[in-house]
């Protein structure tokens, strides 16, 4: 395939290409001469007093070092692409070496994976080796925002607690893993004004318990029911199919204090876990889903005897 | 008389100053390299690593670097040429401009102002100033050559002349830029052709401002030093002109598998190939300049700078090749072995070779010919070289280390380490590489006290403009 947008610019780069070798093949046998016989004279320019050059004749070794380089370089641009559109002889090109290796490594460790293709995500979990693959590819591909410990940061869920924000249904896990998921809530400053934002956060703080100002929280009750319940329900626990996260318990993306709370109301939020698909393909992501279900199970009868 | 004497006063100022910016860029040097062993030193975000590592790279090239290009160049190309430097007024203002550019860099850059060009962070007000002084060097240099009393223009001249030509005009293209404020502009190019643009720059900033300046500064202090005449004319011709035609297209080599077509990734790695003869060219004739004179190297450490800064230039200008080659790249790149490659070329080139012409320029421009104490810089070179080797060495450990626990799989495909491990594993390698670096301050330090004792007391002095010597036939 062309790279360039008319072939002039082809020929620009093979004239270009051309005369900056032969320009180094001119220097280099222009300045080639025979061995001197006797010692080498020096120039009779002196400048500064006592600066003055020999012409000692250039050392063979370093020339056979330019004209092996020379070579080489030509024939790497008759093998490769490189002179203008001349694609080559070998006919490589990246795009074509990558899909080969993808290919290679697809029929190499393809089967490695599909072996567990049609396992119930229940038994995957409970399966020692399909565990340590799925822990592989976990750290391997999720761990940049889910931590090698998949426990999560600001902004990015917690995943060894039994509190899911789409549900931790076996097949709703896969169904996030393989399709991503786009969490956002609309900014509510301007309609709020900060007193009400700062009214509601209170509220909203006092739904779990947290220290907060009763006066305001009663006040931000009434917005609340007005702006929030839509996606945060009635009694703020939340709606797991649209994402919206319960606010009754003690798990917070963001941070519970007064201010992350106003800053999230006043600003909204916006938050995108990519989807795998089409990078990982299923049986990676089956695998995947088994060994996050399997560090929420791990943690699920502890939390029922809090 | 006035006209009677060389301009000493610029190459006075120049010098001082490239001792001073070597220490300040080396110590935040020595503060971004601790940064990665205790992260808890990002204090405040104007301290931060990712605000602090352009000031490193920006005092250390273009402060302390620039200085030493600019006292040397006008230095040699007065003596050389045997005429008082041309137009003075336009030579000072190239000093203190050029203090400017460096102290707006050091406010704006920890402010956070950056174009996000690597080597060329500063904002388009700048790139201006950096403009207007550098069109100024190339009418001082380029009018003292045209107005000299020898027929031929040395070596060195050659060599400091193409610097000053490129740097330009490379400034030029890769800071085409549109303002958007005072303190905010975006680049004239988009997606991989700004890269390309970008890399073409960066490359050749270390082709014609790390390499070709600074071959200039050696093909008049190493023979100076030596008193024995440069090895080969005919080498000097040769590989200068086949580095100039070939540095231009190395480039891409930083770009390798990227979006980068495949045709200029080529292009990049067989220039960088061709580049070994010519980079080397200028490695033999240094060292071959001192055949005859070997013993000199025993006794005089300044040669002693000069002639182990070769060494450490053919190292990197082997090594340089080597990396741009893609199979050896795809293990190399974005590892710490970048870093250490770049510092052979940095401190075991550009710094030990500067070193040494400031040792021997530095006494000069006070009517002496020696330092205070030759002891001093025979210490000065080892401690240097000490630190040099501990940072290259860790950093050659750790980025092959790297490489290779990035690539490593399981059986099932998957990745052996995540990436925090390859980080963790890193950090020993990062603790020898401070260690390394304070050592290298601590020799610019001593060079500090040298130079102070060496001037104290002593009256500038500007020496007599000399008749050219020549039997020219």
């Amino acid at each position: 395939m062309a790279d360039f947008v008319s072939g002039f610019w082809n020929a620009y780069v093979m004239v270009l290409v051309f005369l900056s070798i032969s320009f180094c093949v001119f220097v280099l046998v222009s300045n080639t001469t025979k061995r001197p016989s006797g010692p080498v004279g020096l120039h009779d320019h002196v400048w500064d007093e006592t600066l003055q050059e020999y012409n000692n004749p250039l050392p063979r070794w370093w020339m056979y070092m330019f004209w092996i380089t020379i070579i080489f370089a030509i024939v790497y641009l008759s093998m490769y692409p490189g002179f203008g559109n001349n694609q080559g002889k070998l006919g490589w090109s990246a795009v074509g070496q990558w899909e080969a290796e993808q290919k290679a490594a697809a029929e190499k460790y393809g089967p490695i994976f599909a072996k567990y293709k049609g396992m119930d995500l229940n038994a995957v979990a409970a399966d020692k080796e399909a565990n340590a693959m799925g822990q592989r590819l976990f750290l391997t591909y999720c761990a940049q925002c889910h931590g090698a410990d998949a426990k999560g940061a600001k902004g990015f869920p917690n995943l060894t607690d039994a509190d899911w924000l789409y549900g931790g249904e076996p097949d709703t896990i896969k169904t996030t893993i393989l399709g991503g998921r786009m969490g956002m809530m609309p900014p509510f400053g301007p309609a709020l004004g900060a007193d009400g934002t700062k009214d509601v956060a209170n509220y909203v703080r006092s739904l779990s318990g947290l220290a907060h100002d009763s006066l305001r929280a009663q006040r931000g009750k009434e917005i609340f029911t007005q702006n929030c319940v839509a996606c945060h329900g009635p009694e703020g626990k939340g709606t797991q199919a649209m994402g919206a996260p319960n606010l009754t318990d003690k798990t917070w993306l963001y941070g519970s204090s007064e201010a992350t709370i106003i800053e999230t109301v006043t600003k909204g939020r916006t938050n995108q876990m990519p989807s795998f698909q089409a990078f990982l393909g299923e049986d990676k992501v089956h695998l995947l889903a088994g060994y996050v279900l399997s560090l929420s199970k791990a943690a699920a009868p502890a939390e029922a005897q809090k | 008389m006035q006209s009677q004497t060389y301009n000493y006063k610029v190459v006075r100022q120049f010098a001082i100053m490239t001792v001073v910016w070597g220490i300040v860029g080396m110590l935040v040097g020595v503060i971004v390299a601790a940064q990665l062993v205790w992260p808890e030193l990002n204090a405040a975000e104007w301290l931060h690593f990712g605000r602090l590592r352009p000031l490193h790279t920006n005092a250390v090239i273009f402060a302390f670097g620039g200085c030493a290009l600019f006292a040397t160049s006008y230095y040699c190309v007065q003596r050389t040429c045997h005429t008082r430097l041309f137009a003075p007024g336009l030579a000072a203002f190239t000093f203190w401009g050029w203090q400017l550019v460096i102290l707006l860099a050091a406010i704006s850059l920890p402010l956070g102002f950056t174009s996000g060009k690597e080597y060329a962070e500063l904002e388009w007000p700048i790139d201006i100033l950096i403009t207007l002084v550098w069109v100024s060097y190339a009418v001082v240099f380029f009018g003292t050559v045209a107005t000299r009393k020898t027929t031929h223009i040395y070596v060195a001249n050659w060599f400091y002349g193409g610097f000053i030509l490129t740097v330009a005009l490379l400034h030029l293209v890769n800071s085409a830029e549109i303002p958007v404020s005072l303190t905010k502009s975006y680049s004239a190019y988009a997606g991989v052709q700004d890269a390309m643009i970008q890399w073409w720059y960066g490359h050749n900033a270390v082709g014609f401002f790390l390499t070709a300046g600074f071959l200039g500064m050696m093909y008049y202090f190493v023979p100076k030093q030596a008193g024995r005449p440069v090895y080969s004319y005919r080498l000097s011709v040769v590989h200068f002109w086949a580095l100039i035609f070939t540095y231009m297209w190395a480039g891409p080599h930083h770009l390798h598998y990227t979006a980068l077509p495949d045709w200029t990734q080529s292009i990049g790695m067989v220039f960088s190939l061709i580049l070994l003869a010519p980079s080397w060219g200028g490695m033999i004739n240094g060292i071959m300049t001192l055949s005859g004179a070997w013993h000199k190297l025993r006794t005089d450490p300044i040669l002693k700078f000069l002639i182990t800064s070769l060494s450490f230039y053919g190292m990197s200008t082997f090594e340089g090749p080597m990396m741009s080659i893609k199979t050896v790249n795809a293990l190399s790149h974005y590892t710490d072995w970048t870093v250490g490659h770049v510092h052979s070329g940095a401190l075991g080139w550009v710094a030990m070779v500067s070193i040494g012409a400031m040792y021997y320029l530095i006494p000069r421009m006070y009517g002496k010919t020696e330092m205070y104490s030759t002891k001093l810089i025979t210490t000065h070179f080892w401690i240097a070289t000490i630190g040099i080797v501990l940072y290259i060495a860790s950093m050659w450990i750790s980025g092959v280390m790297q490489g290779l626990m990035w690539r490593a799989t399981n059986p099932d495909g998957t990745l052996t380490y995540s990436f925090v491990e390859s980080v963790k594993a890193s950090y020993p390698f990062w603790t020898i590489r401070v260690v390394g670096g304070v050592l290298f301050l601590t020799g610019m330090l001593i060079m500090f006290y040298n130079m102070v004792k060496t001037i104290a007391g002593q009256k500038p002095y500007e020496a007599p403009v000399l008749a050219p010597a020549g039997a020219h036939a």
